[in-house]
């Protein structure tokens, strides 16, 4: 195993010294099944309002919920790629009025969830553990009209039930973390996994992945303080900015004498601020209680086995097999990438082909984020950086390369050949060099007795000259190493 | 003539189902202005669908075993365009897009639905005063209730508008109106009769079922609407035994237990107990062996049922908001028009069964009400589970007296003692019927109720049938 020990999160480096945050998320992800959880209405998005509904999801009286077997499945297969116990479990509704929410009710999974204590490992190492990943069925989705088109101001309101009764699961984590660059990762991780098992099509911005955040702050040594809810983050840049910005807000509020009240927050990514939503005190009671329309789900041990049998290799799995053939460690930039990019199998097959694995994995980290790279032919892209070590290609070109046998497929011995690449050899380089400072004689003395600064703008300058004469064959770091020779640096 | 002799004559071309539906709704036209046993009569929709079975019978179809055979359906069972209220004002105007499983088995089978009946609001009450539509009254004393909640079935065939109707019974709601109004009541085991399309009010307890005016057409209505439906998950998936043909085998060798405590309870009516006492005579003389058995849970069956039944009743009950159908009472905020919306559109029973049953759920009192009932409710299970190793039925009251005066019980406690004796047959899932043995001090009819195993309805009949012979 290359992946280090899981260890304990570092404390966050935006907040002041002698102060820490802690972390708890809870995610909902609508699970991809063809159906909604307790009727044949199909789970699309984006479908006209009101077009994929019946009796059942509109709540109507007399109707009854039929459980969506697959729903069970993709939320059992989530909770064992988690290292969670399936249990038996039992429905209960939890009761609130809201027009969103067509029987004013929610069927959810209260005291007796199906997934219970897992973890989940974050690509820098740290272990996160999960509390309960369960099964519920989504409200519909509130539109207001006219005013500022919230809630508050709004002339009217119309409701869309397309989403009611979308199977959704909930992963409720620990507050195991310490930074919103955690949070991020395991927000970046969990979407990894619910992609990798095909449990979730994990859409953040079409709300089919959506974060609430749990922040508190303390001193370092001391006990935590209280805590906030953020609601519905919906993009992973979102969540890194609430986070900082509700744990500032609450050193503020102790700095000047005050208290944090536990409330929840929504965050509005425009102000780049949170708001108080409501207060925990008026919180409902929901009167939880087994939903008798609804018989327990008791997973055999057969069930399970055969889950776990047909999970896909996770990211976690990936990153160390991928850093196992490239030799470096899990955490590091160029695995991890590779694996969030799905290239983790071009990169280990290029590896094992001979190609070096540090040039590999630089490849994927850096010229690798276009469409169609996964498609890419392992052994093109093992004979490219071989090109590119042995002197044959630059850098410069190995990427332009690189980037035509993405668009067109073609070979990289051919493509090179086609454009005219060959690497310049150490004279032909020089030569050019010297008839650069003869023609720029007072650029060349800013170089030699320049500052630093002017110095790396007259680099770029030069090493765009040689690239220029030499059709793009120079290598831009050899002529730049040439340069500074000759300037005696 | 009774349903089967109707579905016989029908199906043979000997009537027409349109002359059948015909004479129905002439005697609907003279009584029902009295007894009030409908919200809605459907005359229109009952003669096209009596002409649709007379062509399929021309055609020389088979239109099924309840060939044009008039029902009347509780309404609390959805009907597709045709309103249903649940006797109470917060459903005004909606009509369902959908039937109940059990209206398109009906239909399945030939029955021609001629209206929905009335209800207590919501079916919660024992005798129909709380429909917001007003009372039903008794067939056979119209100063006396017909029992409720399912009072408009009950007298629909008491009075003969229809051989058969259907009803629900969540703590008694069948088999007490048709005690009361001498006709035959079944709850059937819960899970044998999809729940899909009846309007909830306490889920875990609510089962459909027949009356009807003899225990054999109440068999054949009990194996049209019975069996297995995936809508419902709590529908039981297993094979359903046929009824009717075992009907005359008789008692001979039956173990009968007489429930000690369903006798002694606080306000059971002496006469009636005597008419219980005489039905254990009549079995004995068949040939069952009746012996008393205490069943000591049962006497905690009312005050589970209080709060598991509201409670439910809370939850179930909370969709109806003014946002989507039914009353909306308009207001400045959504809250507020939830408020007005219920507070004008229930009833005040109802009101106070969603106060009692979002009080049993709250945090901090859920242990010690709704858990505590569901703890009985296991007991209840158990003493049953010890009686039925003893004896293959049960029997008892049904209702504590004969049927009481419109406008006597206005203390909600003392309505609620009518279902002791119903109550505890829902709470433990079982399947009861109650069937007429004769009348009490007052001439008016006396029901006996018969209890039986999970989905022993087979022998329940049996004994019911043995009952309706020697009354005969």
């Amino acid at each position: 195993m290359t992946t280090p020990a899981p260890r304990s999160a570092p404390n966050s480096s935006v907040l002041p010294e002698g102060w820490g945050m802690v972390i708890g998320l809870e995610v909902h992800c609508e699970l991809a099944t063809a159906t909604k959880l307790f009727c044949g209405c199909p789970n699309h998005f984006g479908d006209q309002p009101n077009t994929n509904t019946c009796p059942t999801c509109l709540g109507l009286p007399g109707s009854l919920p039929v459980l969506n077997e697959h729903a069970v499945e993709l939320a059992m297969r989530l909770g064992r790629a988690l290292h969670c116990d399936v249990n038996r479990s039992v429905f209960s509704r939890k009761n609130y009025f809201y027009p969103d929410q067509p029987k004013d009710y929610q069927v959810t999974q209260y005291d007796l969830p199906t997934n219970l204590g897992g973890h989940l490992d974050l690509p820098s190492g740290h272990r996160i553990g999960i509390t309960r990943a369960h099964i519920e069925e989504d409200t519909g989705k509130l539109n207001h009209v006219g005013g500022g088109g919230r809630i508050h101001d709004a002339e009217h309101s119309l409701v869309d039930y397309n989403r009611s009764g979308v199977p959704l699961v909930e992963i409720v984590s620990e507050a195991d973390m310490r930074s919103s660059e955690q949070a991020k990762e395991y927000a970046t991780e969990l979407r990894a996994i619910l992609l990798a098992t095909g449990v979730s099509d994990a859409k953040m911005e079409e709300g089919s992945m959506r974060v609430d955040a749990n922040v508190s702050v303390h001193h370092l040594g001391e006990p935590w303080g209280t805590r906030c809810e953020i609601k519905n983050l919906n993009s992973v840049r979102s969540l890194g900015r609430a986070i900082d910005h509700e744990a500032l807000r609450q050193i503020d509020l102790l700095n000047n004498g005050e208290t944090v009240r536990q409330e929840t927050r929504h965050w509005d990514e425009a102000s780049g601020r949170t708001g108080t939503l409501r207060v925990k005190e008026d919180a409902d009671d929901y009167r939880y209680f087994p939903e008798p329309d609804l018989v327990p789900l008791v997973p055999s041990a057969a069930d399970i086995a055969r889950i776990d049998a047909a999970l896909p290799v996770l990211p976690a799995a990936r990153r160390s097999a991928l850093a196992d053939a490239a030799g470096v460690l899990a955490t590091s930039g160029g695995v991890v990438v590779a694996v969030e990019r799905g290239l983790d199998h071009l990169a280990q097959a290029a590896i094992r082909s001979g190609a070096d694995a540090g040039r590999v994995l630089t490849h994927v980290e850096h010229n690798l984020a276009v469409d169609g790279a996964a498609a890419l032919s392992p052994e093109g892209f093992g004979d490219l950086v071989k090109m590119e070590t042995s002197g044959e290609l630059t850098a410069t070109q190995a990427k332009t390369v690189l980037a035509e046998m993405v668009a067109t497929g073609g070979a990289p011995a051919a493509i090179a050949q086609a454009r005219g690449f060959e690497a310049l050899d150490g004279s032909a380089l020089e030569g050019i060099i010297d008839g650069l400072i003869a023609a720029h004689a007072e650029e060349w003395e800013h170089f030699r007795n320049g500052d630093d600064k002017a110095r790396g703008k007259l680099t770029g300058f030069f090493v765009g000259k040689v690239m220029q004469a030499s059709n793009g064959q120079a290598d831009g770091k050899a002529a730049t190493a040439l340069l500074r020779a000759k300037a005696g640096l | 003539m009774s349903a089967l002799e109707i579905a016989a004559a029908v199906r043979a071309g000997e009537r027409t189902a349109r002359a059948v539906v015909e004479e129905h709704l002439s005697l609907i036209g003279v009584r029902e202005p009295e007894l009030h046993a409908f919200n809605l009569v459907t005359a229109e929709q009952a003669l096209a669908a009596a002409d649709a079975v007379d062509a399929r019978v021309a055609a020389g179809e088979d239109p099924g075993p309840l060939a044009g055979v008039p029902i009347a359906l509780k309404d609390n069972l959805c009907t597709t365009a045709i309103p249903t209220t649940c006797s109470s004002k917060i459903l005004a105007g909606w009509k369902p897009p959908y039937d109940a499983t059990v209206v398109e088995r009906l239909a399945a089978a030939g029955a021609i639905s001629l209206g929905k009946t009335n209800l207590d609001e919501f079916a919660m009450g024992s005798s129909t005063e709380h429909s917001a539509f007003g009372p039903s009254k008794n067939p056979h004393d119209i100063t006396k209730v017909p029992g409720g909640s399912s009072g408009g079935s009950a007298v629909a065939v008491a009075a003969g508008f229809a051989p058969l109707a259907l009803g629900s019974d969540t703590g008694g709601s069948i088999r007490q109106p048709a005690a009361l109004c001498g006709v035959v009541g079944v709850k059937p085991t819960y899970g044998r009769v999809s729940r899909y399309g009846l309007v909830a009010f306490a889920s875990s307890l609510d089962q459909i079922g027949p009356f009807a005016a003899t225990v054999a057409d109440a068999a054949a209505l009990y194996e049209v609407i019975a069996g297995y439906d995936p809508r419902d998950s709590t529908s039981i998936p297993e094979a359903l035994p046929p009824v009717r043909h075992r009907l005359d085998d008789g008692v001979a060798g039956l173990r009968v237990g007489l429930v000690t405590e369903l006798c002694q309870a606080e306000g059971i009516a002496p006469d009636v107990v005597a008419r219980v006492a005489a039905a254990a005579e009549a079995l004995a003389a068949a040939g069952a062996k009746v012996e008393e058995v205490s069943v000591p849970a049962v006497i905690y069956g009312l005050s589970a049922y209080y709060l598991i039944a509201p409670a439910e009743a809370s939850s179930n009950l909370a969709r109806y908001d003014g946002v989507r159908y039914g009353l909306r009472v308009d207001a400045p905020t959504t809250a507020e028009m939830y408020d007005r919306t219920r507070t004008e559109g229930f009833g005040p029973e109802v009101l106070r069964r969603i106060m009692l049953g979002t009080y049993a759920l709250s945090a901090g009192y859920y242990d010690a009400y709704y858990g505590k009932a569901q703890k009985v409710r296991t007991l209840i299970i158990r003493d049953f589970q010890a009686a039925y190793e003893r004896f293959d039925v049960l029997i008892s009251p049904t209702s504590p007296t004969t049927a009481f005066a419109l406008g006597a019980k206005a203390d909600p406690l003392a309505m609620y003692l009518n279902d002791i004796c119903t109550i505890p047959s829902n709470l433990a899932g079982h399947p009861a019927m109650s069937v007429p043995f004769g009348v009490g001090a007052d001439g008016l009819p006396v029901g006996v109720q018969v209890m039986a195993n999970a989905l022993d309805e087979v022998t329940m009949f049996q004994v019911a049938a043995t009952l309706e012979g020697a009354m005969a």
